[in-house]
């Protein structure tokens, strides 16, 4: 690069090839470019989610609410400090990424070398935990039901706390067997069944006259909602979800479809389904990146110990890499905005 | 755009480390902000958001700058790569943002004013 005039300036070599009129390599500028399509394929999704949200706007689930545990503490409400961990995880393997980069142009191969392994390790740690917060989002945790109607109602006791199903509902002596691949007639089974069956939980219900439902819906404190008569008095807070009276919550339970427990692509017990479509589908595909960026990583680490770039005497691939293990970071700093925070 | 010829490059620790720490700073407030919600921000709208959540996207996209500029090192290349890139896609993901946000929100006038029955 250094040698040759690549400003573009040489008309006499304008067509001859070798020009880099954006001052940037080849190689460089094509990663940029990938950036760009790649980003705009990020902000597809997550405009389509911003689209799904304001068209919901009244009953999106609080994320609050669904991302509430931290590892080896059990029951214990933390709301976001796990996924705020994952970003600082994140982030740190950027700084040991750009350190690397640094170090390569110092051409000092062994920093560079422990620079990109540390890189490495954090892109593990950082899939690791998104496999373990997708773990606790499709386990779920309190349970619910969706009733006839296709919403979600979750149950609350009278200072307004989420119960979990498992604190009320009865056992009943009736016995519905999952449909087996040896039991079915054709190609047919089903995903395993709920703990309750619907008429447990009703049954349950019944027999604990402090409890109440909470819709999807969200309370804003207007003057319609305040004379809203079919709501709890007392219990219903601006920008959380209604709280019905113990009739109105009779009428809902008696309208039960189907018990929720978890998250999965069609029903989830944490409100709007599209809520857990795209959580799915967005961080999948960003841990998908990520998974990606350990992997390319890796072959460049290994290059760098080989010594490939000693030998070229420049060390440009990591900085190629780099931009796109930055990039990473870069989507998950809007994810972690969009699906945590706002 | 000091050296974008000279190619002698120096090293930039320091400020690597320094963005690391205004980096980190940004997202503690942003987790704090999150977890407390303060009143003050959370119950007073500004163009049909309240305003916590412009906080958290003006605090986003200044984590967004310094991650482009500093560590993947927008601020050494030329003018000519920095308009392609960035131009290029912040143009489009507004353009994108206010065609699918207006839709949606006109979708969401639509089912909450019509006879369209979904909480039962």
């Amino acid at each position: 690069m250094g040698a040759k005039d690549t400003s573009g300036n040489n008309t006499e070599n304008v067509w001859g090839g070798g020009n880099e009129p954006m001052g940037a390599s080849y190689g460089k500028l094509m990663m940029w470019f990938f950036i760009v399509s790649d980003a705009l394929t990020f902000t597809g999704f997550l405009a389509a989610y911003g689209f799904s949200r304001f068209k919901f706007i009244d009953n999106w689930p609080i994320a609050d609410e669904v991302f509430t545990h931290f590892p080896f503490m059990h029951g214990v409400d933390a709301p976001m400090y796990y996924v705020a961990l994952m970003t600082f995880i994140l982030i740190f393997s950027s700084v040991t990424m750009v350190l690397a980069v640094d170090a390569g142009h110092q051409m000092k191969q062994k920093k560079v070398a422990i620079y990109m392994l540390l890189t490495i390790v954090g892109g593990l740690i950082f899939v690791g935990s998104q496999a373990w917060e997708w773990k606790n989002f499709i386990k779920g945790e309190h349970g619910a039901m969706e009733t006839k109607g296709g919403s979600i109602i979750q149950f609350v006791n009278a200072e307004g706390e989420r119960v979990k199903l498992t604190d009320f509902a009865v056992t009943l002596p009736e016995e519905r067997e999952e449909l087996k691949r040896s039991n079915g007639r054709w190609f047919m089974s089903e995903g395993s069944l709920p703990t309750y069956s619907v008429a447990e939980v009703q049954a349950g219900f019944k027999a604990h006259p402090e409890l109440l439902v909470r819709t999807e819906k969200i309370y804003r404190d207007t003057k319609e909602d305040r004379e809203n008569k079919k709501l709890q008095p007392g219990l219903n807070k601006n920008k959380h979800r209604e709280i019905l009276t113990r009739a109105e919550s009779e009428i809902m339970v008696s309208n039960g479809a189907i018990v929720v427990e978890g998250a999965n692509l069609h029903h989830n017990e944490y409100g709007s389904k599209l809520f857990a479509d795209f959580f799915f589908f967005i961080t999948g595909f960003h841990g998908f990146h990520v998974f990606s960026g350990v992997i390319i990583n890796f072959i460049i680490f290994l290059n760098v110990v080989l010594g490939t770039y000693e030998k070229r005497r420049t060390y440009e691939m990591v900085e190629k890499v780099g931009l796109y293990w930055h990039f990473v970071d870069l989507v998950w700093v809007f994810v972690f905005t969009f699906f945590y925070l706002v | 755009m000091a050296h974008d010829h000279a190619h002698e490059h120096v090293s930039n620790t320091k400020r690597i480390w320094m963005v690391f720490a205004l980096l980190s700073v940004v997202t503690t407030v942003e987790v704090y902000l999150g977890i407390t919600r303060p009143d003050f921000l959370y119950m007073h709208n500004f163009i049909s958001m309240n305003l916590l959540n412009w906080v958290f996207i003006i605090l986003t996209l200044y984590k967004a700058y310094y991650i482009v500029w500093a560590f993947m090192h927008m601020e050494g290349e030329r003018s000519s790569l920095r308009w392609a890139v960035v131009a290029t896609v912040i143009f489009l993901a507004l353009y994108l943002l206010f065609i699918l946000l207006v839709e949606a929100d006109y979708i969401f006038e639509v089912f909450k004013n019509s006879t369209i029955k979904w909480n039962f």
